[in-house]
C-alpha cells in the first residue's frame, strides 16, 4: 500500500519564531465541519461558496446573555437594535422577538423597520443626517429622535408647528471618557458647554419636550471604565436640566460600543484575554447609575449595543482556490471572498477554520480574494498547514456589519442563509444575479451595439 | 545542487546546515525529494517516484514539487 501522502514543506527553525508561534500556535487551524449541527459540505453544496451563515441559537443566547447582564441589575432597561450592524430581516426580526426595539440612522434603515412592523414609537432615530421629510414622518408616528445639529433643533420645531405635535426628542451629547479615538463629531460637545447650549436653545423654542440623553461613544471599545464616566457625565447634565427646566429625563441611551470576541488589528492578545465580559460593562454602567441616581429616580437605560450582539453569530464559508508562494517564503492563498464582502477585514484578524485534517506543518500565509485589486487582502496573518484547493475556510466572527457594509464589486455577492434552532437551514438572503445588477441600468438607444 | 549535499538530514526531517549554522524542519515527504535531489535525480524523475512511493496523481505531485522547490530557492539552498 502507498505511504499516505503530505505535501512537502520544509520551514527554517528561528529561535525567536518558535516561541511565538511553536509548532502547535495558538493561531493554528481548528478544524470545523459543522456549524450547528449543519455539514460545511451540505451548506456549499445547497447554496454555494462563499457563503454567510447565521446562527440563530448563538444569536439568540447572546441577545439574552447581553440583556441580562443589564436587567438583573437595573429595573428600567431596553434594548434597542443597531440597523447598520446587521439589518437582514430575519436579524432584524429575531432581535424584535427577543424584545429589542430598533435603533436607526437613516430613512431607508427607519422604512425597513417599520416595513418589518415595528411602530413608530418603537424607534430610536439617530444620525448626523436626518432629512425633514423623514423627521415629519418620525414625528408623526411617535419615533424618539436624538437630536445631532443645531439645525436639526429648528428642523424639528418647524416640523412640530406644521403637524401641532410636541414631539419628545433628546440630544446627543459627546464627550472626552478617556478613550481614543474620541467621536466629537457627533452631537453636542459636554465639556465645552455646547451640550448645555443646546439644552438651552431648546428650551428657549418651547417647542420640543427634552426627555433624553444620548451618547454613543465609539466601538469595540475595551475599557469598561469609559462607561462609568460617561454615564456619571450624562446624570450630572441629566440633573442640571432638570432642575433648570421643566423637563423629565425619562431616557439615558448609552449607545453601543461592547466588544465582540473578535480579534482586532494591533491587539496580540487573544481575545479571551483582551475583551472584558459584557458583566464587567454591566456592572460599571447600573453601579454608576444607581450611586449617581437621586432616590426612587430610574430613567430608563437605553443600549444601542450591535457587534456584540451579532457578530459572533456569524460565519463566513469561502473556497481555496488557488496557492502560490510568495516571494519572499511565504504561502498565498486565493480565495472565491474578497474584501468587498468581509469589509471587517481591515480592522480584524478573524478566526479561520478549515473543514477538513490537513496533515503537515502550519506556516504562516496570506489570504487573498478574488478581486484583482491589490488591497483584497483578507487576513495577512493566518497560519495554516498546506492546504489542498478546495478546502473550505470557515471565518468568524462576520456577523456585524459585514451583510450591511458589503459592496457589489465585480462578483455577485453570495447568498446568507439561517440556521435554526432546530437544525434546519433557510435562505435569508438570496445570491445576487445579473439581473439584480442591471435592473437600474437604462442604455440610451442610441447606445445599443448593433448585430 | 551542491550546497544540497552539505546538508545533514535525518529521517525525521531534521535539517542542519554547517556551513550557515541554520536548522529546518521537513516532513516526510520534503524528505523523500530531499534525498532524491541530493543523488540528482530530475524533476521528471522525482514526479515519477512520488506518484510511485505516495500513489498520488501526477497533476499534484508535479504542482507540490514546484512549492517545495520554491521553498528551497527562499531558504537559499538551491539555485
Ligand atoms: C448611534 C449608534 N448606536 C449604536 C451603534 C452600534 O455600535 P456597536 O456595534 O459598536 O455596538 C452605532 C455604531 O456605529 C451607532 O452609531
Amino acid at each position: 500500500m502507498a505511504k499516505r501522502y503530505e505535501k512537502p514543506v520544509i520551514h527554517r527553525l528561528q529561535m525567536g519564531m518558535m516561541n511565538k508561534f511553536g509548532f502547535a500556535s495558538p493561531f493554528g487551524a481548528r478544524v470545523r465541519k459543522h456549524i450547528d449541527g449543519v455539514a460545511i459540505d451540505e451548506l456549499v453544496e445547497r447554496f454555494g461558496s462563499p457563503l454567510f451563515v447565521f446562527s440563530e441559537r448563538r444569536l439568540r443566547q447572546k441577545f439574552r446573555e447581553v440583556k441580562n447582564a443589564f436587567t438583573l441589575r437595573y429595573p428600567n432597561v431596553e434594548f434597542s437594535w443597531s440597523y447598520k450592524t446587521n439589518y437582514l430581516d430575519a436579524i432584524a426580526a429575531i432581535l424584535h422577538d427577543e424584545g429589542a426595539t430598533a435603533e436607526v440612522v437613516s430613512e431607508f434603515e427607519y422604512e425597513k423597520a417599520r416595513r418589518l412592523g415595528v411602530p413608530g414609537e418603537q424607534i430610536i432615530y439617530n444620525g448626523p443626517y436626518k432629512p425633514i421629510d423623514s423627521l415629519r414622518v418620525a414625528v408623526k408616528e411617535g419615533a424618539r429622535i436624538n437630536i445631532d445639529t443645531f439645525e436639526e433643533i429648528a428642523d424639528l420645531e418647524q416640523v412640530a408647528d406644521e403637524l401641532g405635535i410636541r414631539p419628545k426628542v433628546a440630544i446627543r451629547v459627546n464627550m472626552d471618557t478617556g478613550i481614543h479615538p474620541r467621536w466629537s463629531r457627533f452631537g453636542f460637545n459636554y465639556e465645552n458647554g455646547q451640550a448645555w447650549d443646546a439644552v438651552k436653545r431648546i428650551a428657549m423654542g418651547g417647542k420640543l419636550d427634552l426627555v433624553g440623553l444620548h451618547c454613543h461613544m465609539g466601538t469595540f471599545i475595551l475599557k469598561p471604565e469609559a462607561y462609568e464616566i460617561e454615564v456619571k457625565k450624562l446624570v450630572d447634565l441629566a440633573y442640571r436640566i432638570e432642575d433648570e427646566y421643566d423637563f423629565k429625563i425619562e431616557y439615558i441611551d448609552v449607545g453601543g460600543g461592547f466588544p465582540s470576541r473578535n480579534r482586532l488589528k494591533g491587539i496580540y492578545l487573544p481575545p479571551d484575554v483582551a475583551v472584558p465580559p459584557i458583566d464587567e460593562y454591566a456592572e460599571r454602567i447600573t453601579t454608576a447609575l444607581l450611586s449617581s441616581l437621586r432616590p426612587g429616580d430610574y430613567p430608563k437605560l437605553i443600549l444601542e449595543s450591535g457587534r456584540a450582539i451579532v457578530d459572533e453569530s456569524g460565519f463566513l464559508i469561502t473556497t481555496v482556490h488557488a496557492s502560490k508562494r510568495l516571494p519572499d517564503g511565504r504561502r498565498g492563498y486565493v480565495l472565491d471572498a474578497g474584501v468587498n464582502i468581509l469589509f471587517t477585514a481591515f480592522w480584524y484578524h478573524f478566526n479561520v477554520e478549515i473543514d477538513r485534517e490537513v496533515q503537515g506543518a502550519a506556516e504562516p500565509c496570506i489570504l487573498y480574494g478574488p478581486l484583482c485589486m491589490n488591497i483584497d487582502v483578507v487576513d495577512d496573518r493566518a497560519y495554516l498547514p498546506p492546504l489542498p484547493r478546495g478546502t473550505r475556510l470557515i471565518l468568524s466572527p462576520v456577523g456585524a456589519y459585514n451583510v450591511t457594509q458589503w459592496m457589489q464589486f465585480i462578483r455577485y455577492r453570495p447568498a446568507v442563509v439561517l440556521v435554526g434552532e432546530d437544525g434546519k437551514v433557510e435562505l435569508i438572503r438570496e445570491a445576487e444575479s445579473l439581473e439584480d445588477i442591471v435592473r437600474r441600468e437604462r442604455l440610451p438607444e442610441r447606445l445599443k451595439l448593433k448585430g | 545542487m551542491n550546497r544540497l549535499a552539505r546538508l545533514a538530514i535525518s529521517d525525521e526531517g531534521f535539517i542542519f546546515d554547517p556551513e550557515t549554522g541554520n536548522s529546518y524542519t521537513t516532513n516526510s515527504t520534503g524528505v523523500f525529494i530531499l534525498n532524491l535531489l541530493k543523488s540528482g535525480a530530475d524533476e521528471d524523475e522525482i514526479v515519477k517516484a512520488l506518484v510511485e512511493e505516495y500513489g498520488v496523481d501526477e497533476e499534484e505531485a508535479r504542482r507540490d514539487l514546484y512549492d517545495f522547490l520554491e521553498q528551497l530557492r527562499v531558504y537559499r539552498l538551491i539555485d
